[in-house]
């Protein structure tokens, strides 16, 4: 099987945010950048699923030069080769027609990526490529498995689970718990130095949506402590201060 | 130009996440037509008109019983045609946000998801959105003359006071292709109030020791009438499930208070909570991070604090 991984480079979870130029660019001044946690999950079942029943694991990411660490650590994690396509990942149609241009002749099985990157949270390229290309497209996928040429999943929905069978190819926009994350070992670190990462310039696409500006939230104010002996004073505060009661 | 809604709706109702929508393409002064799938009465569509809608579009097609994404995403694409709608409005969901993703990449809209205000058209078509997981916000401009706008909870205030939508049918052509995935069965909680609707919510974190005290947690939240939810490692060791989780890689909730019992704050379960309007925090730990993210806090043992609480409710109730 031939397996297709989407994963966006994004900044660590505990990362502080901040802006720069007058608030038109990500401050990235000391901050980590990771695989995106869902794309994670992604690439940790893919990895299982070739280590099943054989096939390959290609990561795709679109993004700058800066990203390759992050698509290193994925092929140290167990994909066989990579592909960067040279562009910055500004919006996310833009992104999604380049992931469809390579994939619809890429003869993938299966396209994996997370439910949503963790900068924008846009949750919306896994549909639009299952569009683009014509295929079915399921997120957020919390469980999969492949028999022959059925697949089985489980998504997550309001209040539970939604089951669903489909045959490959598709679309798969991943959360836990379809795999745990896995942490690379020295061998995968050192193979995948000589692993491909061939780089290709992006395709004329529409950018839909611009930047304009960032914004922080407002600060939050004081924490109020109560005593612990003295809980009618919360009821008091959440009724009348807060009025949520 | 009329605007679309696209409606969902539960167990017989149309849910308030909905009716913002719809409420949040009134404000935008234009049109409001609903569209809603599946059974439900006519009244609870006329209903919509309330919130500002002045038509909605009934589609009762068997076969969309169950919720498939291409189907839905045919019927929408055939619902801005027909009504020449070049806006579409949704909630965010599990089954709309999939659904509008392929109508964008469809219809070469713009869409933009967890938009958090109306937008601003004094000069183009800006919109705020939060980013980050809630810790930013972006305003971008949409540049195509189509755009779809996924919301995030409390974009606006929920509207009451229109007057009834008329109900039309809606008739649509389904290709076989939209039904290459079958829904083999659903395992979902019913008659509980759903943690990503909830006004009110009680959550729960490893503090509380095992799955057997949660007990007190669910007390609480029917004491207040609140929907639970928890930290990952409560849902990844199984304590409670995995529709509970609540952050960065779970549910984000956004209700109007959020009690957080025995949860330190990492900043991953902050992501998930900081739109809440008011947060209580209970930790038997003074240093715990989550008290700098919170309204109110209360340093003590949960196994003492929270039926002591309860209780207090209780006696506030009668
Ligand atoms: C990429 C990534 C994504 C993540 N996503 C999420 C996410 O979505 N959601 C999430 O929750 N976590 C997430 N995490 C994990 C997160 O970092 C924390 O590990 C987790 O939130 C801790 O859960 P907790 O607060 O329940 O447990 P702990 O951190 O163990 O805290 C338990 C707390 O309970 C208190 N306590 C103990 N006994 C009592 C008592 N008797 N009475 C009162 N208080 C008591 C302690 O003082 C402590 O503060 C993520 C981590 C990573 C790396």
């Amino acid at each position: 099987m031939k397996i297709l991984v989407c994963i966006t480079h994004v900044p660590d979870t505990t990362a502080k945010i901040s802006f720069t130029d007058n608030d038109t660019k990500f401050d990235a001044n000391g901050v980590q950048f990771i695989i995106g946690p869902y794309d994670d999950y992604a690439l940790a079942r893919a990895v299982e699923l070739k280590e099943a029943s054989g096939g390959s694991v290609t990561v795709l990411n679109v993004g700058t030069a800066e990203t390759e660490p992050t698509i290193r650590k994925a092929l140290a994690i167990g994909a066989d080769d990579a592909i960067r396509i040279n562009a910055e990942p500004t919006d996310s149609m833009f992104v999604a027609q380049q992931i469809a241009n390579h994939a619809k002749d890429g003869g993938y099985d299966l396209i994996m990526m997370g439910r949503e990157s963790i900068d924008f949270n846009g949750g919306m390229v896994h549909g639009m490529v299952g569009e683009l290309l014509g295929m079915p497209a399921i997120s957020p996928v919390m469980q999969l498995d492949i028999e022959g040429e059925t697949a089985k999943l489980a998504r997550e929905i309001e209040g539970g689970k939604e089951y669903l069978e489909l045959s490959l190819p598709f679309v798969a926009g991943c959360q836990e718990p379809i795999a745990e994350w896995k942490i690379p070992n020295m061998r995968g670190i050192m193979s995948a130095r000589s692993k491909k990462l061939e780089v290709i310039e992006p395709t004329d696409a529409t950018e839909a949506a611009t930047l304009e500006k960032y914004e922080m939230p407002p600060a939050k104010g004081e924490v109020k402590m109560i005593d612990a002996d003295n809980v009618e004073e919360l009821v008091q505060l959440l009724k009348n201060e807060a009025k949520v009661l | 130009m009329a605007i679309l809604v696209f409606i969902e709706h539960a167990e017989g109702v149309v849910k308030k996440s909905s009716l913002e929508a719809v409420s949040y393409a009134a404000a935008m002064g234009d049109e409001v037509i609903g569209l809603a799938v599946g059974s439900i009465d006519e009244g609870a569509l006329k209903a919509a008109g309330n919130a500002g809608a002045s038509k909605v579009l009934h589609v009762t097609d068997e076969k969309l019983e169950k919720g498939i994404i291409q189907a839905y995403a045919q019927v929408i694409n055939q619902a801005m045609e027909s009504t020449g709608a070049e806006i579409l409005v949704l909630a965010k969901s599990s089954l709309g946000d999939p659904v509008a993703a392929r109508v964008a990449a469809k219809q070469g809209a713009g869409f933009v998801s967890n938009v958090s205000d109306l937008p601003d058209t004094s000069n183009g078509f800006k919109v705020k959105r939060s980013i980050y997981t809630g810790k930013a916000f972006a305003n971008v401009e949409i540049k195509t003359d189509k755009k779809i706008l996924g919301l995030k909870k409390n974009a606006v205030e929920l509207k009451t006071d229109g007057s009834e939508a008329t109900v039309e049918k809606f008739d649509v052509l389904l290709s076989d292709d939209s039904f290459k995935v079958t829904i083999t069965s659903q395992d979902k909680a019913t008659g509980e109030i759903l943690l990503p609707e909830a006004e009110l919510v009680v959550s729960g974190g490893r503090g509380m020791k095992g799955p057997e005290n949660w007990g007190m947690i669910e007390e609480l939240a029917k004491t207040l009438g609140a929907a639970t939810g928890c930290s990952k490692p409560v849902s990844d060791m199984g304590w409670r499930p995995h529709h509970e989780h609540v952050g960065q890689t779970g549910v984000k909730v956004s209700p109007q208070l959020y009690v957080a019992i025995g949860i330190s704050g990492a900043i991953q379960h902050l992501a998930g909570v900081n739109s809440s309007k008011n947060i209580v925090v209970i930790n038997k730990d003074p240093e715990a991070p989550f008290f700098a993210a919170a309204d109110y806090g209360i340093v003590g043992d949960a196994f003492e604090v929270v039926p002591k609480l309860t209780e207090a409710l209780k006696a506030a109730q009668n």
